[in-house]
């Protein structure tokens, strides 16, 4: 075996470690980490990007507290976060249940379940405008061809329903995901436990409880985080579809942190909700992974 | 037996309600984009279009829909370039050599998946301007090479420790290099992975929106998400014109997908099942 000093420099294993890592250091550094001092940095001062900062403390911060639309945000991103998780996982579960079997049409029909996972944000929030228009969306329009005129509603006018509008739109984007995510996770649970309990007598619906929900209980653990993540910081679809209004009603984090920092131009108050948004998404998240893994230690030990 | 009968029937129902619910806004798409204006508005919603009408199509393409389109896959193809190399290089020392940090500079690159985008944009619009960079496309380059590295050194980590360690011991006793290995033995075997990471990451990144909204301005450095948005304001009274916009710019990631159905499917799960 060779001993370190006798290698030339360039093939000593230090020098090779850092060589590979820099680049991707190098980036990673510059636009992910360094932004997160840097941000909170921004949020002492008054500045409008362009001229003077001037320090004002934590000015900002105390704004930040007394700031109606702020709290309505946290409380709409919370919203969210729980309608995402009750609506997008359940029916990933039962659109993979049902694409599980080798039937003709389980193929084709995954084909097409997909697509609207595939389409950006910014066109699906073109495209439910149209689903949304109050005179001829296809929503209403439907509704007038039904005779159930009493239900027809401005869904993206209206403050008290637009909030539901708008996530029943990125329910529709993000259940395809979920839908394949779970497929890949049953393909993984073996035919033989349901045959075993198929010969016991089980019924379907209870090997259903019994058998896969307990064996897809790590990759439930792993959509919920995931959509609690992604929901926390969720900004393209609605900045699309109602632009957080009307009045606020539709506002998240993101889309307030981008409206106070790049419309009206107060980047320090906008680094300000971005370093609210960073804090409570990372306390969050990493709270409910922690409760979820001991869940998971839990389960595992009966 | 008649119980089976119902069952079926009721799973077929699903289906086929959750075909329309999926499907449906999209045959609204491309039939509202096959008619005139007034007669969006005179026909109910889901009447046919009188006869097929092409001139939308043309109309978005003197728009300078291609522009948007080139902008786009340039951006995008750069950007999973450097993704490739920059993630595989890591990937390679993070998963093949022992040394005393790799776990925790592992940790810290795929945390990064959890930070919203948001705490990065004024720090990231800042050093744009200062790097005089600022409304080129140029400018979205580190960002999406940043945000994508995480998921793809997380993909890539944990597919190359899977790749047998003998080939390389072997090629070691021969005197090959660190560098020789990883681009002759360990990029060629981590082929599938690398297309994985490709596509997974050019389809995030052809839809990206937020830093192309705040780092480009002038109308002939739009991608297309911008195109799209912009479109939206300046025609929101022509809404076949709108739909035609949006069958076009759906349209190569959906011939994407139907050629490469199973890498796609694999790319997007992928970064969530393991772990």
């Amino acid at each position: 075996m060779k001993k370190l000093e006798q290698l030339p420099w360039y093939r000593r294993e230090n020098f090779v470690i850092s060589l590979f890592l820099i680049p991707a250091a190098f980036f990673f550094v510059l636009y992910i980490v360094a932004p997160i001092p840097i941000s909170f940095y921004y949020s002492l001062f008054r500045w409008d990007g362009i001229g003077q900062k001037i320090f004002i403390g934590f000015q900002n911060w105390s704004e930040l507290m007394r700031d109606p639309v702020f709290f309505r945000a946290l409380k709409n991103n919370f919203i969210l976060v729980v309608v995402s998780i009750i609506v997008q996982l359940p029916f990933g579960i039962g659109l993979a249940l049902l694409l599980n079997g080798g039937r003709w049409w389980t193929k084709p029909l995954k084909t097409i379940y997909v697509l609207p996972y595939l389409m950006s944000s910014v066109a699906i929030g073109m495209l439910w405008r149209y689903v949304y228009e109050p005179t001829f969306g296809l929503v209403n329009m439907f509704l007038e061809a039904i005779g159930k005129y009493h239900w027809i509603q401005d869904w993206l006018g209206d403050p008290k329903i637009v909030l539901y509008s708008v996530i029943n739109a990125i329910n529709w984007q993000f259940i395809p995901f979920y839908m394949i995510l779970f497929m890949a996770a049953m393909t993984a649970i073996p035919e033989e436990l349901y045959e075993a309990a198929k010969i016991d007598g089980a019924s379907p619906w209870k090997s259903f409880w019994t058998i896969t929900i307990p064996l897809l209980m790590p990759t439930i653990t792993n959509a919920a985080t995931l959509s609690l993540v992604g929901s926390l910081k969720y900004f393209d679809l609605i900045h699309v579809l109602s632009g957080g209004g009307p009045s606020h009603a539709s506002e998240l984090l993101a889309t307030y942190m981008y409206k106070r920092s790049f419309h009206h131009f107060r980047m320090g108050y906008g680094s300000t909700i971005a370093v609210a948004l960073f804090t409570i998404g990372v306390v969050v998240s990493s709270i409910f992974m922690r409760s979820a893994r001991r869940k998971e230690y839990e389960g595992s030990a009966l | 037996m008649l119980k089976k009968g119902v069952k079926t029937l009721l799973l077929y129902c699903f289906a086929f309600l959750w075909l329309v619910i999926s499907f449906y806004p999209f045959i609204f798409m491309v039939n509202t984009s096959l008619k005139g204006r007034m007669e969006f508005l005179m026909n109910p919603v889901w009447a046919a279009p009188d006869r097929f009408l092409y001139s939308n199509y043309l109309k978005v393409i003197e728009g300078g829909f291609f522009r948007f389109f080139f902008n786009s896959v340039g951006v995008a193809a750069v950007s999973v370039f450097l993704i490739l190399l920059a993630s595989s290089l890591a990937s390679y020392v993070l998963s093949r050599i022992r040394f005393r940090f790799s776990g925790l500079i592992y940790g810290a690159f795929v945390a990064g998946m959890m930070i919203p985008i948001h705490i990065t944009l004024i720090p990231v619009y800042n050093l744009t301007k200062a790097l005089g960079i600022y409304d080129s496309l140029l400018a979205l380059i580190g960002p999406y090479v940043s945000f994508s590295l995480p998921i793809s050194i997380f993909i890539l980590t944990g597919f190359m420790k899977d790749v047998p360690m003998e080939l390389e011991e072997a090629a070691f006793m021969d005197g090959a290099s660190h560098f020789q290995i990883y681009s002759k033995v360990l990029l060629p075997l981590s082929k599938p992975a690398l297309a994985t990471v490709a596509i997974y990451n050019f389809i995030m990144l052809w839809n990206e929106f937020i830093y192309a909204l705040v780092l480009l301005t002038s109308k002939k450095n739009w991608n297309l998400t911008m195109g799209l948005w912009n479109f939206q304001g300046q025609y929101s009274i022509d809404i076949p014109l709108i739909m035609a916009t949006l069958t076009l710019a759906a349209l190569p990631l959906i011939l994407i997908y139907v050629f490469l159905q199973e890498q796609v499917i694999k790319g997007m799960t992928s970064g969530a099942l393991k772990g």
